[in-house]
């Protein structure tokens, strides 16, 4: 890979919007394509900071895997599960069609 | 006659054990202030006048029957709108979550309805934390109440200005980057992230999960002490939490001793770029400290400089993938495309989204996802990782060597509202110096050391510990705090010009 931090264009804006579920309107695609570069170059330094023996940390507290004895504990209510549901039906999540017109 | 609104948790605690005022009467003065101010300061995004003073009436009912209660039992306090309340509105700043109630409580939450703290409503933040201003709040900013034309910090400016207010003796905030600490800072409050896994993050609503901490918003050390001890500890329900013991910091604020203590002032985090007054102010707090009996050294984390970069890379990352649950299927707002039959799922996802985050959020988010995506991976979310363990390295370092390391909290003090807003880069480097603490899990403190000369507005001295030596910072800085208000002769805040008050 090279020189990532300066390869970013508009199109890549796009895709990557597409990828974010987020129907971003032109003028905010126009305004992020000018803007993230700059972000994206200070950003970069990390690159020069550490070599390949340092590893990485994805959690700054060490912490082992967390098991509970498998017992039924309780939990919400269907009807409060779906009380802020913009939309429901006999007990389930109304959902718009699931597969596009091709 | 005192006033209830200007006395401290601990004040409040001890007259309410006493039986020299109710909760009832603090509660009510309380939701007063705020009907009387939050017009121009705009701290609360809800008010419960109702659930409070019912809280407070149920604590009075049960003192006077005798039972034993919680220290804090009956003292009102404020919440950051990013913790889940059953039954009381939880936007985070977001018009994607408006009108959304919870069905469950945040462990923190839940703690403070089981120890009978009233809670007077839902402080303004930064659209899901991401902001250094509360000017990304979907519902308007914040004011700072030194000074209304300027921003009270952010994410958490609801809660710190609740306190400076006195709207609220207690808050809770959240911090992923300094999000309690720097609007201390600017404030003159006193805030507290504590060691990352020390509060539970169970409901609250993660921006990045490695990252956010909840803790204590006050103006005093000690207030800050009793809220953090009542908050903390060990919680099945979040599998980052830490199982110890919570360590002992009321008993930390109360001993109050920098006798012997070596202090670490951050090479990296002051001179350049910080502002003379700030500067100024930090190192007469640390001639105090001296003074004291603190033995007092510089010290060096090289890898600060990378921390930022570090930050604005694991954070979005984060971020964009804890955002995906925004779906418009669950909760929250559905907006289907205009014009277009029988939408999909996909397309009424992306224009919801569209149309419920914010213009910060959307930038977060498109940076994460470019950060996370194939090909990119390495170079970006990868290299963030490894300068995770290189700084933790050098922290390590330098705590084999000193106690507690200080810097001043913010490069600046409260700056105009609108100044940065158009610059997000500038306002990145705000948290330059309170970033390093979330990257490695250490617990960091906020305190008032004074008022700039050229603004005449509140500078923040950070202290930092070594994870789960949260008590060391409350040692310190009860003692600093003593101190600066000996020299004052009374707090910072009591300097803060009076707001305007509407009848």
């Amino acid at each position: 890979m090279s020189e990532p931090a300066t390869g970013i264009s508009r199109a890549d804006v796009v895709h990557l919007a597409g990828l974010a579920r987020i129907d971003l309107s032109d003028a905010e695609l126009d305004h992020l394509a000018a803007e993230l570069p700059a972000i994206l170059e200070h950003v970069a330094s990390v690159q020069e900071a550490a070599g390949d023996d340092v590893p990485a940390m994805s959690h700054p507290v060490p912490v082992d895997n967390v098991f509970r004895e498998d017992v039924v504990t309780p939990s919400l209510a269907p009807e409060d599960a779906l009380a802020a549901a913009p939309a429901s039906d006999q007990q389930r999540f109304l959902v718009p069609k699931i597969l596009g017109e091709s | 006659m005192t006033d209830l609104t200007r006395s401290t948790a601990d004040e409040l605690a001890q007259s309410l054990a006493a039986k020299e005022v109710s909760s009832v009467e603090v509660t009510q003065a309380l939701v007063d202030r705020i009907g009387a101010v939050d017009g121009a300061i705009h701290a609360f995004l809800h008010v419960d006048a109702d659930g409070a003073l019912a809280t407070a009436a149920d604590i009075d009912d049960r003192r006077a029957r005798g039972e034993q209660l919680s220290y804090l039992a009956g003292v009102p306090i404020a919440v950051k709108d990013v913790l889940a309340t059953r039954g009381m509105p939880t936007t985070c700043g977001s018009k994607i979550l408006d009108g959304w109630i919870p069905p469950y409580d945040a462990t923190v939450t839940a703690k403070l309805k089981a120890a009978g703290l009233p809670i007077l409503g839902k402080t303004n933040m930064d659209e899901f934390a991401m902001g250094s201003s509360t000017e990304h709040s979907a519902y308007g900013p914040t004011h700072n109440p030194w000074d209304t034309t300027r921003i009270p910090g952010g994410s958490g400016g609801g809660s710190a200005a609740a306190v400076a207010a006195f709207e609220a003796p207690l808050a809770i905030g959240t911090d992923t980057g300094g999000s309690i600490r720097q609007p201390g800072a600017l404030t003159g409050t006193v805030g507290v992230k504590p060691t990352y896994g020390g509060v539970s993050r169970y409901g609250l609503v993660a921006m990045a999960s490695s990252l956010d901490q909840a803790g204590p918003v006050t103006r005093t050390v000690l207030d800050a002490a009793l809220l953090h001890e009542l908050i903390a500890g060990h919680d099945p329900r979040d599998s980052t939490s830490i199982p110890d013991a919570v360590p002992a910091v009321v008993a930390a604020a109360r001993r109050a001793d920098v006798k012997g203590l070596r202090i670490g002032i951050v090479k990296e985090l002051g001179g350049e770029g910080f502002q003379p007054g700030v500067q100024a102010r930090f190192t007469e707090a640390v001639d105090l400290l001296t003074a004291a009996g603190a033995e007092v050294v510089e010290v060096s984390i090289p890898s600060t400089k990378y921390a930022l970069g570090a930050y604005y890379l694991v954070m979005p990352s984060e971020a964009s993938s804890n955002l995906a649950k925004f779906d418009a299927m669950r909760y929250g707002v559905r907006v289907p495309p205009a014009g277009v039959d029988d939408p999909s799922a996909e397309q009424v996802m992306a224009t919801s989204r569209d149309a419920g985050f914010g213009d910060e959020v959307k930038r977060r988010i498109i940076l994460g996802t470019y950060a996370l995506s194939s090909g990119y991976y390495d170079a970006y979310y990868g290299s963030a990782q490894k300068v995770r363990t290189v700084l933790a390295r050098d922290f390590d370092a330098a705590f084999a060597d000193v106690d507690l390391l200080v810097s001043p909290t913010s490069p600046t003090t409260a700056y105009p509202l609108g100044e940065k807003l158009d610059d997000p880069l500038a306002m990145y480097l705000g948290d330059v110096a309170t970033i390093p603490a979330n990257l490695v899990g250490i617990p960091g403190l906020s305190l008032p050391v004074g008022l700039a000369d050229e603004d005449g507005l509140p500078v923040g001295l950070q202290f930092l510990a070594p994870q789960k030596a949260d008590d060391r910072l409350y040692n310190a800085a009860a003692a600093l705090e003593r101190l600066l208000e000996e020299k004052w002769g009374g707090t910072l805040l009591s300097r803060a010009p009076e707001l305007e008050v509407v009848r």
